[in-house]
Parts: C-alpha cells; structure tokens; sequence
C-alpha cells in the first residue's frame, strides 16, 4: 500500500484519525514541491486535500497532481459549506468531495468506493516494514515469516507504528490514536506496551522502536529514508 | 477503538488462523491457586459473550454447593498465545472473570476483588501501579529442600544450573509479553529473584499468576523443582514479594514532591502512613500460609517491624530515593511473600494507602537504624508496633479489621478466615520435629 498524500502540513486532527484508523498510510505534505520530492517510487495511492484553511494552496497542490503524465488518482478535496462555488470549473481536479465538518464514516465510504471505481483494491491489506509483515484482514502479524504472538493492543499499536515509519510520537498521541481518548490508563500504558512489544519482536527487531528522549517514540529509522513502509498492491 | 468487539474478533481471528486448537480460561481460587480448563475453538465465541458454565462448588472458596453453578467470561484483553513443548500449533490462554449465572460480578472472584478496588482508586483520578520482585528456590525435588547450588547474591559461576533456568524462564516470560527488569541469584543456595517491570495493578496480579506457572513449567521440563514457600529452609533467607507501589494521576506521578526533603507529595505520605496504620492488618492475606510467619523474623532481612526508612532494608516499608531527575517515586512494602493471593495482596495494598490518604493519616518519623537495637519497651515507648508473629495473630487482627472486610466482601472474607482457621487448628494439632528433637530426650 503505498501512502495517500495529505494537503495541508500538519493536517486537520479529525481527517489523521480518520485516515489512522481506516488503517491508510499517509504523508502529509505542505506544498507542491514537497509532494514531488516525497512522491513514492510507486507514485502516490491517491489524495485527501483539506480546502477549508488555505484554499488557494489546496487547488495549486490539486493541479500539480492532475497536471503530469500519469495523473494522481482518486484526489478527493474537503471543503466548507461556503466553498462549493470554489469547486466549479475545477471539476477536472479532483474525482469526489466532502463537505466539512465531515463524518468519518462518511469520508471512508467515500474513498472506498473511489478506489473501487480506479479498480484498486477495496482498502488497504498488507504493511510491510523491512521483514514484517501485518495482514489487515486477518489481523496476523510476522516477522521474517516468524508469526507474532501479540496480544490486541499489542496489535493495534504495531500496525499503528508501521503505519507511519520514521515518526516520532509522543506518548499522549499514542493514547489518544491507539487506544482513544476514553482510555484511562495513562501514558505509562504506552511505556508498558511498547516493552512488552519489543520483548516479543525479538533482540534483533526491537530496534525497530526507538525511544527518543524526553518526546516518546519513533518506529523506524529516518523520516522517509530507506526501509520505509513498503506495499503490495 | 479498542472497543470490545473488535477484541473478540481479533481472539476469534487469530484463533483461527493460527490454528489453535485448545484455549484454555484461567481464573484464581481464594487461596490464589491457578485453575484451568480448556475449551475448544468451537465453543470460543459463546464464551466470550456469554461464559462457560462450570461447578463452583469445586473450587475452594467459590459457592457452596446449593448455588454450584458459575459461569467464567474471558477477558479478551488478556489474550495470549502460549507454545507447549513438542505441539507445534500454540495454544491460548485467556483470564476469566467469574459470574453468577444471573450474570452479576461474582464476590468470590478475587478479580473481581481488585477490579472494585481500582475503580475506588479510579474514582479519584488514581492509576495504581505494582512492580514485584519475585523470590523463590530450585529443589532437586517437591520432596526435600535438596539445592541445586551452593551460590551466594549475585554470584556468576558457570557451573550455575540454575542460572540456566532462569533464562529460560525469563526467555518465556519475555514470549508471553512479561518483561522482566533484573534478575539474579539471590542469597540463600539456590535461591533465585525475578523482577517484573512495572504496570498496572489487574495485570501485575495476572502476570504473577502466569509467572509462578511458568517458573514451575520451565523447572520441570528440566527435572527441577521450584518453590514459592516462603520459608522452605530454616537458617536460611526466605522468600519475600517486595513489591513496589505508585500512583499516577494521568501521566503525573502522584507520589513525587520535587520539594520535599524526602521527594514525597502528601498524597505519597498519606499512602505510606495508610500502609502503616493498616499493616497488621493486611498481613494475613500479604503472607497467608503458617509459614509465611517463619519468614517475617529477625536476620534474614524481612521486615518485622512496622515502619518506613528511605534505606534500611529491614523496615517494613522502603522509600527508595528516584535519582537526581527521574520522578520515579514509589513505596516499596516488603512483607509480602510470593505465595500469596496477588490478586487480594493488592486490592489491600491499595486500600489502605487509599485509606491513608483520605483520612489525612500523619506520616510516623522515619525509622533510624537504632530501632533494631531497642529493647520491644523502647519500640514500644516509640509507639513502633510488630507484624503479627504468627498466622493464628494476623487472623485476630484481620477479623477485627473494618478495612479488610469492606475490601474483600463478605464472601471472600468469611471464607478467608474460616480456611486459615483451619489451617492454623491443623497446625497446632501437629508436634513438630522441633519438640521432639528439643522435649523427647530431656523432659
């Protein structure tokens, strides 16, 4: 599975969540020429480009991706109320829309159903880091073919750092993107799960999860550098 | 997200596709004792949602026999996959909590007697988290305290047996998601010590009772035997489950007062001084065999007396200093023995800290090291009182205790006392080695 690009940097907390937890992998990018340069080898799986904050840099981001040989598709584009008379005439960049505030359910459905109409598969299955492998749909993870035995946060929070390489993440965002808001433990959870992960990852994997000091953690080595999330399609 | 049923669909899921062929439930009787029965994949799903029906009236402690029926419910959070030896496909186990079959929390279910203690905690904002260190002894056999060693604290030496079977316990400690923080040789022959890494209390109290079956798994596939009595030796140290306390309220250790000479915030000092005040009292469940009494005596560096000390290690309760910029600060309470219900052990634990800090109890002077050279008048002029000497003194204690009750409900408590009674009545009726080898020859 290759990543989605997401317009603007950082984007909206709502629009993360609802990508995290739909399991897509995503880089956010801030304007054109940081998505060519963070473009995947692959090409990009498609877009969400958030319009309500800098419209103008959203459509310019939109044209870029529209306006090459082999065009980014789908592009899907968030807007406010008061902006659909932006979309007119623009029909040519983009394939759908969501008006915002929008429903999580509802941006799901959307994309599922647009990367069903670009003849993709129906939604992310496999991620792949270095010799791990975590199958979406059967909830199975491996390591170098050597199944995992993890117990559901475990699981829930290794797809969550595979999800997203080289990322540094602190221990509230953890709380909140893998276990949710309601949860109660507290961020000494994270410090336990991210042992006892590591524990069961093995000596030569545990790297994997580096602790970065006084911030949280990171899974993976640099930001997009090589040994990345890595996809089958 | 971690909503409940996307946890039973990954247990059902991975059941599946891993091929497990056996899960087997795990609950904890009364007395802490593990039981187990296994059920196949077919009947996992009515499990999760509705129970296994099982005869309570066979575990000690449950129902009495006109209310036999219970039902145990898996906590699906505690999934995990376990490898026997030789099977190639794992198996699983999960930690049930037991129900009445209308489907209320049942009060035996010492579970469930640390699962409303914590929501006390919860109410007021607390996490409580515990870090055990776990002693117990390699035996050449269940027979007779033959050791495997003759090595001392600390010792490396390559012919150390026992050393090997540490690591591979901890190996499989590791494999069932319980890390370990130390480990080493302790000071008696053969003895060994296995610290668990900090969390929260219900899974402390699971990982203990997965730990003591592992330790003795691991010892058996090896011809060894190993023990948690706490006393299996005299003349020797017993084993002790110092355990370590702390609250956190969110991600703020709640203990820690950067200001204060000790490092201590007043809610840290109304646990201890709750610890304190309710210590005797506890004791019976925190050490809960006749044994357990020949362990808490003086040289072998177990508590006796009732007090804290930031480094005597013979207080009842250590204050260990959290080095210069950590906020590590915790209590450790140094009575409890491995044999004990962890369960119950932590529910009281936590009570009386609680206790301490609701009712503003005053935190006693620190212990100095010259109280374990006063005679019991000036301990006593000091107002520093004893741990009971024996199981038969705790119970006295514990039945007067409106803490005790209140924590472990009518049922469990009843029960409690009742067993120990016996036990001790057991006790008393036995004329031991002691006397005949003492009385026989001269009186």
């Amino acid at each position: 599975m290759e990543p989605f690009l997401v317009f603007p940097d950082p984007p909206p907390p709502l629009l993360v969540q609802t990508l995290d937890l739909a399991g897509y992998s995503w880089k956010a990018v801030a304007n054109a020429s940081v998505a060519a340069q963070l473009e995947p080898p692959d090409g990009w799986a498609g877009a969400v480009v958030a319009a309500e904050g800098d419209a103008e840099g959203a459509f310019v981001i939109c044209r870029s991706l529209r306006r090459r040989d082999v065009p980014v598709q789908p592009v899907l584009v968030l807007v406010a109320g008061n902006q659909l008379a932006d979309l007119e005439l623009r029909e040519d960049l983009f394939d759908d829309f969501c008006l915002t505030p929008f429903h999580p359910k509802e941006l799901e459905a959307r994309l599922r159903l647009l990367a069903w109409r670009a003849g993709r598969a129906t939604g992310p299955e496999v991620v792949e880091y270095g010799d791990l492998v975590i199958n979406l749909e059967t909830y199975q993870a491996a390591v170098g073919g050597r199944p995992l035995d993890l117990t559901y946060m475990e699981h829930e929070l290794l797809k969550f750092f595979a999800t997203h390489p080289g990322k540094v993440f602190t221990r509230e965002t953890l709380l909140s993107r893998v276990w949710g808001y309601e949860y109660y433990g507290g961020a000494r959870t994270v410090d336990v799960h991210v042992r006892r992960l590591r524990a069961k990852l093995g000596d030569d994997h545990a790297g994997w999860i580096q602790t970065v000091r006084s911030v949280g953690y990171r899974f993976g080595q640099s930001r997009w550098g090589v040994g990345g999330s890595r996809s089958e399609s | 997200m971690a909503s409940m049923e996307r946890q039973l669909e990954y247990v059902l899921r991975t059941v599946e596709e891993r091929n497990v062929r056996f899960v087997r439930l795990w609950f904890t009787d009364v007395q802490g004792m593990l039981k187990s029965f296994a059920i196949t994949p077919a009947e996992l799903e009515d499990a999760l949602e509705a129970g296994m029906e099982f005869d309570g009236s066979c575990i000690d402690g449950f129902s009495r026999i006109q209310e036999a029926d219970m039902m145990a419910r898996p906590d699906p959070g505690t999934f995990e996959l376990i490898h026997m030896p030789g099977e190639e496909a794992p198996a699983a186990r999960m930690f049930c909590d037991i129900y009445t079959p209308s489907g209320e929390p049942f009060d035996g279910d010492p579970r469930y007697v640390l699962k409303r203690t914590l929501e006390k905690a919860r109410e007021r904002g607390f996490t409580f988290y515990v870090s055990p260190e776990m002693e117990y002894f390699y035996f050449r056999s269940a027979n007779e305290p033959i050791p495997l060693d003759q090595a001392s604290y600390f010792d490396l030496t390559p012919s150390d047996e026992a050393s090997e079977l540490r690591k591979a316990t901890i190996l499989a400690l590791e494999n069932m998601g319980i890390p370990v923080q130390y480990s080493h040789h302790e000071i008696a022959p053969s003895q060994q010590e296995i610290d668990l890494r900090y969390t929260d209390a219900l899974t402390m109290a699971d990982n203990v009772m997965a730990f003591r079956l592992v330790v003795k798994e691991v010892a058996q596939s090896r011809g060894v035997y190993a023990t948690f009595m706490p006393k299996p030796v005299a003349g020797w140290n017993g084993s002790a489950m110092h355990t370590h306390l702390s609250l956190f309220e969110g991600d703020v250790n709640a203990f820690h007062d950067a200001g204060d000479e000790y490092g201590l915030s007043t809610v840290a000092k109304g646990f201890i001084a709750g610890l304190i005040h309710h210590a005797k009292e506890i004791t019976a469940v925190t050490n809960q065999w006749v044994n357990s009494y020949k362990r808490l005596i003086p040289g072998y560096e177990a508590p006796t007396y009732i007090c804290w000390a930031r480094n005597n290690r013979s207080a009842l309760i250590r204050v260990p200093i959290p080095r210069r910029g950590e906020s590590g600060s915790r209590v450790e309470y140094r009575a409890p023995d491995p044999a004990c219900n962890p369960y119950l052990a932590f529910a009281l634990l936590l009570a009386a800290g609680l206790r301490g800090i609701e009712k503003g109890y005053e935190l006693p002077p620190e212990a100095t090291n010259n109280i374990f050279e006063m005679t019991p008048e000036e301990r006593m002029a000091e107002g520093i009182d004893s741990l009971p000497n024996s199981l038969f003194e705790a119970l006295e204690v514990m039945e007067r205790s409106d803490l005790v009750a209140e924590v472990l409900g009518e049922h469990v408590f009843d029960y409690f006392l009742r067993n120990k009674r016996l036990e001790w009545a057991d006790y008393k009726a036995y004329v031991t080695p002691f006397e005949i080898n003492r009385y026989l020859g001269v009186l």
